[in-house]
């Protein structure tokens, strides 16, 4: 027991997953194992909008404390908005698309980190600035568009291979590698060393401009590559497309076990977290809870997920 | 870019010595950016600058002050509070209904409330957790309480209340009022009182002020306390002035808050806030957000668009400001 006790402190990204399993155990429990592999496989495929983001939040976040990307959601929305157009329900535009929407993403991380060296305005402010201009160019772009993704690229976000949703693997795959790059390559570790101590990654030769440069236009491109595949999934742009990922980037960073003060970042939790964040509304879906308790449950399940994690340890 | 061009001009004609002016600037900014939105008011609108006219376009600045001194007290402590918002949604509902129909019920849950919000600092406190996450939890929990009370948007505010928010003092108009009574109570609590000290001091050094033999658990839940109370003050005024409840209503007050903390010169770390800059950055938010735009015929599309480029000018002005403060 206290050596599990021990692994699980040392290795706190655990919780979401044992959090994921709780919940998933619960709802079919509920169901009596009915729908237990479609539950699993649907809530991959949403897992999967979340987790795209979070990586994004997570290389922001870990480059320490005040670093987050709040105009992830009108990120989200007016790439959308882009990627159907330039697309325009054709299936040979799909590869133009994308790329309009991943530039647009590229585009809105740089603005972000422009505002955030040469003005030297705190990230959160310039973020949340830059969310403003954005949705407001969405809404007067955006409104009333009704353009139908093209049906091959519909198909696609929804393609299972072997059962297991397409996407869902890729996105695996880019996890992965994202985990190398954070762990193993000169860039990851140089993201680490700004959250740990800037003053002393600076020092110690660090390109530290070119390193938070880098992590916000990655962030803003995930952003675009994120609202691209929604409109695919969801079948369609929507300017409100996006607004559940702000709160849900940063949980699923945090819930997976990467430290808000930076230079600490978790992977692996990335997916626990969101499978966890997505089982739990399955779960009370099945319940047949109003809109109201579940609202209220998410949020006391998040309280309680996280004080049982508990915070880091005080540094005397 | 105006603004940018005013504060870089002004130190030539201040009368005051090289080193106290940029950091006196600073502390002027978040009144400069004000004086500067009235004047772009006056200048497209000479009849907004009356006493019909100034209670009229400040009516809802009063929630958005209240609530952004209560994101105040929050960042003081070095967090963030995610769930203001929902959370003068929240108290709004019960306004509206519970305070309405048993006052007895209704004043219990709100004092309840304030309550939730010192167990939520006394939490934060003790298990050590990031505020973000904690308040993004329970951002979700007033939502959902919200939802639950008043699953459409209805009931009606307290006669009381309505009296109150719809006074007519003479000579000053009321919100001008109110605002000057909030900034003036949080900066002589804050500022000027030797807790106050301890509270801005439990963030700027926490270590410091625990050896120093203060109780930075208690610090941590009189932060918390005092912005449920200005939370719950907040949620008040505004059904005070809408006469109805929403679930929704408050969704706004959560980045507008943040937003005027910074307007108003505070900082994210190291408890270095001010009350009566906050309360002037609420203003200006306020103002800038409808009636400056609406005067300038701008689409409704694009008003979200001028709210994110007034903080980014201020804060670009303040940077520059900045800049000289180290050079000197």
């Amino acid at each position: 027991m206290m050596a599990v006790r021990r692994w699980l402190s040392t290795n706190p990204w655990m919780w979401s997953y044992l959090g994921a399993a709780v919940v998933w155990i619960a709802a079919i429990t509920f169901t009596r194992g009915y729908g237990a592999g479609g539950m699993l496989i649907a809530a991959l495929s949403l897992a999967v909008f979340t987790v795209v983001v979070g990586i994004g939040q997570m290389f922001v976040i870990t480059l320490g404390p005040g670093n987050v990307d709040l105009s992830l959601p009108a990120n989200i929305g007016l790439s959308s908005a882009v990627a159907m157009t330039v697309m325009a329900g054709d299936d040979r535009l799909v590869a133009l698309g994308l790329a309009a929407a991943l530039g647009c993403g590229l585009a809105i991380g740089v603005v972000n980190y422009l505002l955030i060296r040469a003005l030297s305005i705190p990230p959160i402010i310039a973020t949340l600035s830059a969310s403003f201009i954005i949705q407001s160019i969405d809404i007067s772009y955006g409104r009333g568009l009704q353009i139908k993704p093209p049906p091959g690229f519909a198909d696609f976000t929804n393609i299972q291979i072997l059962g297991i949703p397409l996407l869902a693997i890729l996105t695996v795959m880019f996890t992965v590698a994202a985990g190398i790059a954070l762990q193993r390559t000169v860039y990851g570790r140089s993201v680490l060393a700004i959250g740990q101590n800037i003053r002393a990654a600076r020092l110690a030769g660090i390109q530290v401009g070119w390193v938070r440069f880098a992590a916000y236009a990655l962030s803003g491109t995930l952003g675009g590559l994120d609202g691209a595949l929604l409109a695919g999934y969801f079948r369609g742009a929507n300017v409100d497309i996006g607004n559940e990922y702000l709160l849900a980037s940063v949980a699923v960073v945090v819930i997976g076990g990467t430290s808000v003060a930076g230079g600490k970042a978790n992977v692996t939790g990335l997916w626990g977290a969101a499978l966890f964040l997505v089982l739990l509304l399955t779960m009370l879906n099945t319940f047949g809870v109003s809109a109201g308790i579940r609202l209220l449950l998410t949020g006391l399940v998040i309280v309680a997920v996280i004080s049982a994690a508990g915070g880091e340890k005080k540094r005397a | 870019m105006t603004a940018k061009s005013t504060v870089a001009a002004r130190p030539a004609f201040l009368p005051f010595g090289k080193t106290d002016s940029p950091r006196l600037l600073r502390a002027l900014l978040p009144a400069l950016s004000l004086v500067l939105v009235l004047l772009a008011i006056a200048w497209l609108n000479q009849r907004a600058i009356s006493y019909f006219g100034f209670t009229l376009m400040l009516n809802l600045a009063i929630p958005i002050a209240l609530a952004t001194v209560a994101q105040m007290f929050i960042i003081t402590g070095n967090d963030l509070d995610l769930s203001i918002g929902a959370f003068v949604g929240f108290v709004g509902c019960v306004t509206a209904t519970w305070l309405r129909d048993t006052p007895i019920l209704g004043t219990l849950t709100l004092l309840g409330c304030v309550g939730v919000y010192a167990a939520l600092g006394a939490l934060i406190y003790w298990r050590n957790l990031p505020s973000i996450v904690v308040t993004l939890g329970m951002n979700f929990v007033w939502q959902g309480l919200a939802v639950l009370l008043l699953p459409k948007p209805g009931g009606r505010a307290p006669d009381w209340l309505l009296a109150s928010m719809s006074a007519k003092p003479p000579l000053v108009p009321f919100p001008v009022l109110a605002a000057l009574i909030i900034a003036a109570v949080t900066y002589f609590g804050l500022m000027r009182t030797s807790y106050g000290a301890i509270l801005r001091g439990s963030g700027g050094n926490a270590a410091a002020i625990g050896r120093a033999g203060w109780s930075l658990l208690k610090a941590k839940i009189v932060l918390y306390a005092c912005a449920g109370l200005f939370g719950v003050l907040s949620g008040l005024s505004l059904i005070g002035i809408t006469t109805s409840g929403d679930a929704n209503i408050g969704n706004g007050y959560t980045l507008l808050s943040i937003a005027g903390v910074i307007l108003g010169g505070g900082e994210f770390v190291g408890g270095r806030v001010s009350p009566i800059g906050a309360v002037i950055g609420a203003l200006t938010l306020a103002l800038a957000a409808s009636p400056l735009l609406t005067f300038m015929h701008l689409p409704p599309d694009w008003q979200v668009a001028a709210n994110g480029a007034i903080l980014i000018v201020v804060l670009a002005a303040r940077a520059l400001i900045s800049r000289r403060e180290v050079e000197q």
